[in-house]
């Protein structure tokens, strides 16, 4: 069976790829241009125009609207991701929220998106992202990522390269070891 | 009751009690208090500067005017296990 | 044994190094503790109430003897001389310092030794039957299918910040040594009509303070579908899974709350889907770990000895030992050799680093230089020559390992209660001592029979009470400690819940308490039935008559 293919640069490109934003790093694994996105928030205006960022609530009547040319998605821990399906052609970016550390949810949303809905637009996480939480969001297909600020980029670079092998498939085009053992 | 502030050493996990000037692992040096401002203060401080961790205020009894935890728990946690009285605080202070 | 390759070993040298990294951070305070605590965590470091604690992996419970003696060397060089065993085949160090984690983490990196996740909200190490690889009754080697679940779940990037912790147990054989009834998954490994070999799936057991025994999901998973059906179902717990309360995070709360039909209908989408780009693990790679546990050389011998039958008659304490702690093995002259961390008033679970040392020269000499854990907090030495058990039996009286009292009522299920952990709210250990002490004598131990006693300091349930025939919960009342019996539980292949019997106990009162059931039990049995069956048969009542009386 085929796997996904995702576009997703070598660690040596992903490495160079860390670039400071406003104090924050952000880590960006995609090969098109990073696009301004704005977030309007459900009980705010829509502008005319524009990249808009919208929650999941709000998707259907904003990815009906022809004024906007490609619309953002904002899925909150929790939320059904696959409620998106019917309006993928339309989603240039998807943000999955991670509220805090422990709350995993949005992995499972990162997962669906790359390998059942074959969505290959941006992912971004937003929200409380550290370091050490890097391998395990990349690998689910999160292609970009804000990290908090108190992250330092040495600390990024090295959580980046930290694992030549890993045990399991998942969204990103690395084989399981197993399937390195066996050919 | 009186109060003593107790917390844990980042580097090493031990328990350690706050003693006016720094901390120490023998509850029966630390400062014994009514009111926790100051303890709470410095414990503060050394918690931010990563020193200690969970700091928490215990009530203490004076015995032979050296403070002693009332709670059963903090019993063990300033002596050792009760079930080896070769080990920790108990054996070594 | 499973034996670490290249890509393993690459794997856990850089959890190492990530481990180094992450402890560094802390102590130069680039962490604070509460980000660093998740990551400690997920590493199987501790706060507890003296000092760090390491809890090291075991995986299914099987261990080499260059592993059994680095555990020997932790405790001797970072810790204070011992370790303690857990009901998850795990082994925990009391007295860590976070600033020697990384050197104690590459050490036992050596020798193919970790502690990735054995704490935190992960897929926690998976335990298995104690006796695989050595009874007759498994109908294949559970460890092949624990060892492709190690590897699956190791680090795997979604299902490594769950709702809460995830507990897996798998078993190949009827008679249940790994309380999989109780796990967030069981597995039972079994045969088709057709001789093949599948999987049975439970989910949603558990024990804490909402105990549930755990309900079939699937009656018959084909083999080739096992981490398929399993990504799918963790799918469903990571994002159906409680969070807004951790006390309901477990799958047990799902499953209860959904039913299990619903559940299983939920799975089984998710699982279409999943087939539809997974792929499942190649039986190459099956083969491959099956090699790695491919039996011993075993001697082809008659089944029996006449040296070792000479010695049963010989010595009464040996014949105790062998009725009490040797169970048939596989092959023809061959035994499995329990190995008491149950001396009448120790600590249920401790071993020494001398003790630790010992147990690995025994196996080197004895067992094909394996050791196992058990659930039970025992040892076991897999396959010993029926002809070198009394040789084996005098080195183990040396080592106070040979308490004849595996299965009996000594042989306690304890936690490390109020005086190593900071949930705890009362004290476990002194309460397995002095009713261990109560029973001294093993005469009367072996009279009463099979009996498992099993004791936690809290509602956690770290000492299994719910599964305990005899089951003691240590509570908070009022600044006092008082302890609750539940009576009726089961772990095994026949788990149950234990039933609470009336109000609590204080210390002493529940030392007494336990020797009033036991003598009821002695009373109203009939002959050769198990105390769990006779409480079974009459129910609590006369138990309670006997332990209230009037009042």
């Amino acid at each position: 069976m085929a796997r996904i293919e995702i576009k997703r640069k070598s660690l040596e490109e992903a490495t160079a790829g860390v670039l400071e934003v406003e104090g924050a790093l952000e880590i960006r694994l995609r090969e098109d241009e990073p696009r301004e996105w704005t977030f309007v928030p459900d009980d705010a205006e829509l502008p005319a125009e524009g990249n808009v960022v919208v929650s999941l609530k709000r998707l259907a009547d904003v990815a009906g609207d022809s004024r906007y040319g490609s619309v953002g998605v904002r899925i909150q821990a929790g939320e059904d991701v696959r409620e998106i399906a019917p309006h993928l052609a339309r989603i240039g970016i998807v943000e999955l929220e991670f509220p805090k550390f422990r709350d995993g949810r949005n992995y499972s949303s990162a997962a669906i998106l790359r390998q059942q809905l074959k969505y290959t637009g941006e992912i971004r996480a937003i929200g409380d992202v550290l370091a050490d939480q890097l391998f395990y969001m990349i690998r689910v297909g999160i292609d970009c990522l804000a990290l908090h600020p108190s992250v330092k980029e040495e600390t990024a670079r090295r959580a980046l390269d930290r694992f030549a092998f890993v045990y399991q498939q998942s969204s990103d085009d690395r084989r399981p070891v197993w399937t390195l053992r066996n050919g | 009751m009186p109060q003593v502030m107790t917390a844990y050493d980042v580097p090493t996990g031990d328990v350690v009690y706050w003693r006016g000037d720094g901390w120490t692992r023998d509850v029966r040096e630390a400062v014994a208090f009514d009111d926790a401002t100051l303890a709470e203060a410095a414990s503060t401080r050394d918690a931010v500067a990563q020193k200690v961790m969970d700091h928490y205020p215990i009530d203490v009894e004076l015995k032979d005017g050296k403070p002693w935890p009332t709670r059963y728990r903090e019993v063990v946690r300033a002596s050792g296990p009760s079930v080896r009285l070769d080990l920790g605080k108990q054996a070594e202070l | 044994m499973y034996q670490y390759d290249n890509f393993d070993q690459a794997i856990l040298d850089a959890r190492v190094e990530e481990f180094r990294d992450q402890v560094g951070r802390r102590l130069s305070g680039e962490l604070t503790e509460e980000q660093f605590r998740p990551l400690r965590l997920m590493n199987g470091v501790y706060l507890q109430l003296h000092a760090y604690m390491l809890r090291i992996a075991i995986p299914y419970g099987t261990l080499n003897t260059k592993q059994v003696r680095m555990l020997g060397h932790v405790a001797r060089t970072y810790d204070k001389g011992y370790g303690h065993f857990t009901t998850r085949q795990n082994i925990q160090f009391n007295w860590i310092r976070l600033q020697d984690t990384p050197d104690i983490i590459r050490d036992l990196s050596t020798v193919g030794l970790h502690s990735i996740q054995t704490s935190g909200n992960c897929i926690r190490n998976t335990t298995a039957d104690q006796f695989a690889g050595a009874t007759a009754e498994e109908v294949t080697d559970p460890r092949v299918w624990a060892e492709v679940l190690r590897q699956w779940s190791t680090f795997h990037p979604e299902y490594s910040f769950l709702p809460r912790k995830f507990k897996v147990a798998i078993t190949a054989a009827d008679n249940d040594r790994a309380a999989v009834q109780w796990h967030d998954v069981g597995i039972v490994i079994h045969k088709n009509e057709a001789g093949e070999l599948g999987f049975r799936v439970l989910a949603g057991g558990g024990m804490g303070r909402t105990p549930i025994i755990g309900k079939v999901v699937r009656e018959w998973l084909p083999q080739q579908h096992f981490l398929s059906y399993l990504e799918a179902l963790m799918r469903v717990y990571n994002r159906y899974g409680r969070r807004d309360n951790i006390y309901k995070a477990r799958i047990k709360i799902l499953v209860h709350e959904l039913g299990i039909e619903k559940f299983r209908e939920e799975v089984e989408a998710e699982w279409q889907e999943v087939l539809k780009t997974f792929q499942d693990i190649d039986p190459r790679e099956v083969e491959r770990i099956a090699a790695n546990f491919a039996p011993p050389p075993f001697e082809t011998l008659a089944d029996t000895d006449a040296g070792f039958d000479a010695a049963l008659t010989a010595d009464a304490e040996f014949a105790k030992w062998v009725k009490q702690n040797v169970s048939a093995h596989k092959a023809p002259g061959y035994a499995i050799a329990t190995l008491s961390l149950k001396p009448i008033g120790g600590i249920p679970g401790d071993a020494s680093a001398d003790q630790l040392d010992a147990v690995a020269d025994l196996a080197d000499q004895f067992s094909f230089g394996e050791v196992r854990v058990t659930h039970e907090q025992n040892l076991v030495l897999p396959h010993v020559k029926k002809a070198d058990l009394f040789v084996l039996w005098q080195e183990l009286v040396k080592q106070e390992l040979a308490t004849s009292n595996a299965g009996l009522l000594s042989d306690i299920i304890a936690c490390p209660g109020l005086d190593y952990c900071t949930l705890a709210n009362a004290r476990a250990i002194p309460v397995a001592q002095d009713i261990a002490k109560r029973f001294a004598d093993i005469e009367r131990q072996r009279d009463v029979g099979e009996l498992k006693i099993k004791i936690s300091g809290c509602i956690n349930a770290c000492g299994h009470h719910h599964a305990g025939h005899i089951g003691i919960l240590g509570v908070d009342k009022r600044g006092e400690e008082n302890f609750q019996i539940t009576l009726g539980g089961s772990g095994a292949e026949d788990a149950s819940l234990g039933k609470i019997i009336g109000p609590g106990f204080d210390y002493d009162g529940v030392i007494n308490a336990v020797e009033t059931i036991v003598e009821t039990y002695r009373s109203i049995r009939n002959e050769g039935e198990r105390f769990l069956d006779t409480y079974r048969r009459v129910s609590v009542q006369p138990f309670k008559d006997a332990v209230y009386g009037s009042n």
